[in-house]
């Protein structure tokens, strides 16, 4: 099986004062080896639930999550993660924020070899003469590109975003999915991108999941054919090819939002 | 320039307080047993120079020693409490009535129980009065650290001492400071309170105590300078240890 990422059937309610809140109910995913899954759909539908359920950071009620032919049962080493607050740790400098990882996964890494990797990711994303920064000195994007870096520095097998760059402007924002593009082009890794962006959703994944309104289920899968070959550029997102899938995904959503003559969700 | 500026305002401000002062008592024409005037006083330390430097050791360590455990213990709490849903329920208002309850009370309390204890009571009550700001400050810090932070380090395998070691407990500095601030003047508080309420003829609380049994009203008000000036040199200090420790909370200004 070349999938990396299985999502299995997954069901998952969360318990609340008046009674459980189902948010998952049968979900399917499965995500390729190198492939970057975009994962989009309407508010509150439990997007975020399913990060923490491929992080391993909650176990689904029934259903089940493999990751390298793996069940995941608890957190793994392999999974890196990056969230809409890049959470940079205030007291360390940029640098120190990006190790972090490696300190928790490679204890006996040399400090020397740790620095390196570090100063070399950060030079990828332009944060090249940043490393003794802190945090509050940056922007609100080149903290994200620190947390980017912080999330892949111990080459993990898997990518969890959630939502990373919504909190950016417009133009920070396309300046970060490019940057994306570098790094994957450097650095390979398998995907998941929860994103209320379409054009993002269609710019950076492979393939685009619609969850249905709560509680969640895979109601559509868009197989992106991006327009021109090798790196993707920005221009893309202007051809007929990209407004036919945005079109398509803009019809989805608002099925799963139940405002459309599609079939029902409630 | 600068330095000018930080050491200079102040004095300035300190001698400007202390001409009101003196002018205040000679407009009103105060005799010394109702307000002493600054300059009453200088005669007052050269007289009980000795008096006023076991005195203030004797204050000082006592005060220092009841903070030192309260940080200790407040710490311990406050960790309970944060990690902790049901030890937050379970004793929150446990603390917030301790701390209601008007410390002075406590004094004859602790002088029964303890009794010829002098030392020990005291660092007891300058703990006992110093140790709810940092158990609740810590508490509050901890329990409110966004799910993000740890889940950054959740999600690679990290143990919860581990979280705790590198996110939350730095995280959480800044709080402590804050709350070491007001537990720092609180345990000066306690201190005097048992020295001056329980007389066991020590500290500077004593000093003032005996300045009043000989209606020395010159040395209680020397005392009492004296006691603004070791409470500030404590405060001054925990700022010193917040500079080393979470300087980095603490944004350029302009």
């Amino acid at each position: 099986m070349a999938n990396l990422i299985e999502i299995k059937g997954v069901t998952h309610a969360y318990k609340t004062p008046n009674g459980p809140l189902p948010v998952l109910d049968g979900l399917e995913i499965a995500v390729p080896e190198g492939e970057f899954a975009a994962v989009v759909g309407p508010s509150g539908c439990g997007k975020s639930t399913l990060t923490r359920l491929i992080a391993g950071l909650m176990k689904p009620d029934r259903g089940e999550v493999w990751l390298h032919g793996r069940l995941v049962k608890s957190p793994r080493k392999t999974v890196g993660m990056a969230f809409q607050n890049p959470v940079m740790l205030e007291w360390r400098t940029i640098l120190q924020n990006v190790i972090l990882p490696l300190e928790i996964v490679a204890p006996s890494m040399p400090r020397k070899d740790r620095i390196a990797r570090a100063e070399e990711l950060l030079a990828l994303v332009g944060l090249g003469g940043f490393e003794d920064k802190r945090p509050s000195e940056l922007s609100g994007g080149m903290r994200q590109r620190a947390s980017l870096c912080r999330a892949i520095v111990h080459k993990p097998d898997v990518l969890i975003m959630d939502e990373p760059f919504g909190a950016l402007d417009a133009f920070t924002r396309e300046d970060l999915w490019q940057t994306m593009h570098e790094l994957r082009a450097k650095e390979p890794f398998t995907a998941v991108l929860i994103t209320h962006d379409l054009r993002e959703s269609v710019y950076l994944g492979d393939q685009v999941f619609v969850l249905s309104g709560r509680p969640a289920t895979t109601q559509y899968v868009l197989d992106v054919t991006y327009p021109g070959d090798g790196m993707r550029r920005l221009e893309g997102l202007y051809t007929p090819e990209a407004a036919a899938m945005l079109a398509t995904l803009r019809e989805q959503i608002q099925i799963a939002q139940g405002r459309h003559p599609g079939p029902a969700v409630h | 320039m600068d330095l000018l500026r930080k050491i200079g305002v102040p004095v300035a401000a300190i001698l400007i307080f202390l001409g009101f002062w003196e002018f205040l008592v000679w407009v009103n024409g105060w005799p010394n047993y109702v307000m002493a005037s600054p300059s009453d006083l200088p005669d007052a330390y050269i007289r009980f120079w000795n008096l006023f430097l076991t005195g203030s050791w004797q204050t000082l360590w006592r005060t220092v020693a009841g903070l030192g455990i309260a940080v200790v213990a407040g710490t311990l709490v406050g960790m309970v409490m944060g990690f902790s849903r049901i030890a937050r329920d379970g004793l929150y208002p446990l603390l917030v009535g301790f701390n209601a309850v008007p410390k002075a009370t406590l004094v004859p309390v602790l002088a029964l129980l303890f009794i010829g204890q002098h030392n020990f009571n005291t660092v007891l009550m300058a703990f006992l009065i110093s140790f709810f700001p940092i158990a609740v400050s810590v508490g509050i810090g901890l329990s409110t650290l966004e799910p993000e932070y740890r889940d950054i380090l959740r999600s690679l395998g990290a143990s919860r001492f581990t979280i705790f070691r590198k996110i939350a407990l730095p995280k959480t500095l800044p709080e402590f400071f804050g709350a070491l601030k007001v537990s720092v003047t609180l345990a000066f508080i306690g201190t005097n309170l048992v020295e001056i309420i329980s007389p066991h003829g020590k500290g500077l609380g004593a000093l003032f105590l005996s300045g009043q049994t000989n209606s020395n009203y010159p040395l209680m008000f020397a005392v009492l300078i004296a006691l603004a000036v070791l409470g500030i040199l404590l405060y001054y200090a925990v700022v010193a240890l917040e500079r080393i420790f979470a300087g980095w909370a603490e944004r350029p200004q302009g």
